[in-house]
């Protein structure tokens, strides 16, 4: 008999239809991944199950969970479940935690408030169950606060708060996604230890298909509030008989047909560059000490060229990024742009030949200007911008180059999706003709579907315009299918570079073999038939 | 169009009643409140006089509505001045965050900040003599940090944003962003603040009035009212009550306009409701 049965769960926000008609078994043990892009109801869904709606959401439906319905529980009940009975992980390690709380005390709360220890036994508890997660007292004291810990470690403060009282069923919402790839594959490790040992069954939320070919017994795939397929994994994978589990499938693994430009003539050319920055003072009237980020980096990218970059959190891609589009000074070294140096003071016919696009498509426009006024922007880098018609012409040129319509430049930002949004901030990239083109993780926070899409634009418009492309991410998936040539970082230092392929095939550096093995990939045997996967 | 939050309703109205009153007050009054007319003083509430008379035989409600004039004008010279340092000082600071002129800006308003703000105003109007002229700087000094400060702390989360740094790769510098990009993204916060601090400079000014160093007789105040008042408490207990709850009213009304207008223009709190 299954553990969690949802049956026929509709549920509706404010008389918005967010779910219809779920249903989804788990088995007490078993693993259950859910898959879905943004908006798809995964989320919810699991909101549904520990009780945790929105106010003014409206269910219909049954949650049976050990053969009692959660959706006519009380809530004094539905308090003595959530964290006894069903644990849950978010996705952000860095707000799941409290800050002025160590994690000894966060962990042996949820002891404590369901009853099963008295405060001195729930530390010791604690500590143990700290220790199972990977964090042993000896090395991480109960007495550090979250802000001591990295994400990863962050992360398994939060697991071992969720089994702290060894639930039946574990909610795991997006558990990696804020995640490096290696973190991500210890943390993936450990979850699945969890429920091997413990005979804990798993629900694992994500929107990355290789994450759950490796992880669970059984999938389904969710889209616009409904499941598509259900299905155990293995005949799923190798089946794929939904239109759109195949079409996931193929933009997971999307490459823009590419044409390789012959290779021009060095464009940006960094020598040597070092990059430091001020930490906050450890006493009062002391100097503040300086982090070098970046140590000792040369590279050079050519006209037509795609680069890749790629490296985990903190290894200071973003502080070199910074650099290249002159925002910060080099402590040392140089960096030219078509012979001219680069730097916070260089002049603006040099600064319109670099432009940028951010990873976050909310945060990239101030909020209160229209889109023409924010693509028009860098229009402000040249001594003699287009004015009246003449401007009004440019912003729609740039906009239909992006796929957008010159209808668009009245609208406010906010009244676009994330992948319209991005278009607009390739537009507003593109508006002054730039030679480079930067890409700060342009693509890791869209879904793959509109992943593939953006990235079929900029391979079109690399064509178009003969564009350099410097493509910045940690996602090895997407480098591998965008650019020519790949630098990996690691600590302030670039550590392997080569052709895209060769690095990727051949990895010679052990770090860069580490990510490769890190990466989540669909196994082999998994894999449809090629027929299957390109039927789309 | 989704309704407007109760505090703000209420509040506005409040406020609303005391900003007539004075408006209303330079083309009419019940009675004058220059001309002394001994004979009818300290008259407790009636048709003629609805709220009394004082002890020179002044109408209460003409000097309350000829009061709220200089409390409201003192107030609202205050915090524009309080606006037109802080708010500049603070982008300032913002765009420099770390640098030696954010340090003396900020450790500038701690000084500020570190002196009880009624007792510098006493200082000033002590030094160059009670009016309402130097109640008004003395307040405005005050309102200069706190907008300094909530300038500075808004500026400095919008600067990590990426439309700021797309706006300094498009080349601008600090000055414009600052006035393109922040100034209008931290708008909402100086209209809340600046309600809040509306309030306090009418208190303010009241204190100050009541001490003698604020607007100088024959022009009525509210916090001079009730100095006056102050040895008549057991005779004519009208005569403290009602510029008392002329000060109450605004204040509260003023407060709760600031919390309605936080809920209005929050769009953090816009997106809960």
């Amino acid at each position: 008999m299954s553990l969690l049965a949802v049956d026929d769960l509709s549920l509706a926000i404010h008389g918005t239809p967010i779910l219809e008609r779920v249903s989804l078994a788990l088995a007490p043990g078993q693993t259950l991944g859910v898959v879905g892009e943004s908006g798809s109801g995964k989320s919810l869904t699991a909101m549904a199950v520990m009780g945790l709606l929105p106010a003014g959401a409206r269910t219909s439906g049954a949650i049976r969970f050990d053969g009692r319905d959660l959706l006519a529980l009380p809530e004094p009940e539905m308090c003595r479940i959530r964290g006894a009975r069903i644990g849950m992980i978010f996705q952000e390690p860095m707000t799941a935690l409290n800050p002025v709380q160590t994690i000894g005390d966060q962990v042996a709360e949820t002891l404590v408030i369901h009853g099963a220890a008295l405060r001195h036994e729930a530390a010791r508890i604690a500590a143990d169950r700290l220790a199972r997660v990977g964090l042993p007292p000896d090395r991480f004291p109960l007495s550090r606060y979250p802000h001591e810990l990295s994400g990863g470690q962050r992360q398994r403060v939060c697991i071992a708060m969720a089994v702290a009282l060894r639930p039946a069923l574990l909610i795991a919402d997006e558990p990696t996604t804020a995640l490096d790839v290696t973190t991500q594959a210890q943390i993936l490790a450990l979850l699945k230890s969890l429920v091997t040992e413990e005979r804990m069954a798993l629900m694992l939320i994500t929107h990355d298909l290789a994450v759950v070919a490796g992880m669970t017994d059984r999938v389904a795939v969710m889209r616009e509030g409904r499941v598509v397929e259900e299905d155990a994994t293995g005949p799923l994978f190798r089946a794929m008989r939904h239109p759109y589990t195949r079409q996931l499938f193929a933009a997971s693994d999307h490459r823009p047909a590419r044409r390789p430009l012959p290779a021009g003539s060095p464009l940006l050319e960094v020598e040597r560059a070092s990059c430091d920055y001020a930490l906050p003072r450890v006493r009062l009237f002391a100097r503040r000490p300086r982090f070098r980020a970046v140590r000792d980096v040369s590279l050079s990218l050519r006209t037509g060229e795609s680069l890749g970059l790629v490296g985990e959190s903190g290894c200071g891609k973003s502080t070199l990024t910074r650099a290249i589009l002159g925002l910060d000074a080099l402590a040392e070294g140089a960096i030219r742009l078509n012979g001219a140096p680069v730097g916070p003071r260089m002049p603006g016919s040099l600064r319109a030949q670099v432009q940028v696009v951010f990873q976050d498509p909310y945060g990239s426009f101030n909020p209160r200007h229209r889109v023409a006024r924010l693509v028009a922007e860098p229009f402000h880098l040249l001594p003699d911008p287009p004015r009246g018609a003449a401007r009004t012409r440019a912003v729609a040129e740039a906009l239909e180059a992006v796929g957008l319509t010159a209808a668009d430049m009245a609208k406010f930002p906010h009244e676009f999706s994330g992948g319209q949004r991005q278009r607009i901030a390739i537009a507003r990239a593109l508006i002054i003709r730039p030679k480079l083109i930067v890409l700060d993780e342009a693509v890791s926070a869209l879904d793959v579907s509109v992943r593939a899409r953006i990235l079929d634009l900029l391979a079109g418009l690399q064509a178009r315009f003969g564009l350099s492309y410097l493509f910045i991410s940690h996602d090895l998936g997407v480098v591998r299918a965008v650019t020519d040539r790949v630098l990996v970082m690691q600590a302030g230092r670039i550590v392997e570079e080569g052709p895209t392929e060769r690095v990727f095939d051949a990895p010679e550096h052990p770090y860069t073999r580490a990510l490769l093995a890190a990466t989540p990939r669909i196994p082999d045997h998994l894999r449809p038939s090629t027929g299957a996967a390109h039927a789309t | 169009m989704r309704s407007l939050p109760r505090s703000l309703l209420i509040g506005g109205a409040l406020a609303g009643v005391f900003f007539l009153a004075a408006a209303l007050s330079f083309v009419w009054t019940p009675h004058s409140v220059d001309t002394l007319a001994i004979a009818s003083r300290l008259q407790a509430p009636s048709p003629a006089h609805p709220l009394g008379t004082d002890h020179l035989g002044r109408d209460i409600l003409s000097m309350i509505m000829v009061g709220a004039r200089t409390s409201i004008a003192v107030a609202v010279v205050a915090v524009g001045m309080g606006i037109a340092l802080g708010v500049p000082l603070g982008l300032i600071a913002a765009a420099r965050r770390g640098s030696l002129i954010d340090e003396v800006i900020m450790r500038g308003n701690d000084l500020v900040f570190a002196f009880p703000a009624l007792v510098i105003a006493i200082l000033i109007t002590a030094v160059f003599g009670p009016s309402a002229l130097n109640a008004i700087l003395a307040i405005g000094i005050f309102n200069t940090p706190v907008f300094a400060r909530v300038t500075r702390g808004a500026a400095l989360s919008l600067w990590t944003l990426d439309y700021i740094r797309a706006a300094r790769v498009a080349g601008k510098g600090a000055a414009r962003i600052s006035v393109e990009h922040i100034l209008p993204n931290i708008a909402n916060l100086l209209i809340v603040q600046g309600t809040i601090q509306f309030s306090l400079g009418i208190l303010a000014e009241a204190g100050l009035s009541y001490l003698g160093l604020g607007a100088q007789p024959p022009t009525p105040s509210w916090g001079r009212m009730l100095a006056d008042a102050q040895t008549m408490v057991a005779l004519a207990p009208h005569m403290a009550l009602f510029p008392g709850l002329a000060i109450v009213l605004t204040v509260l009304g003023l407060n709760l306009m600031g919390d309605g207008l936080r809920d209005l223009l929050d769009p953090r709190l816009r997106r809960a409701r």
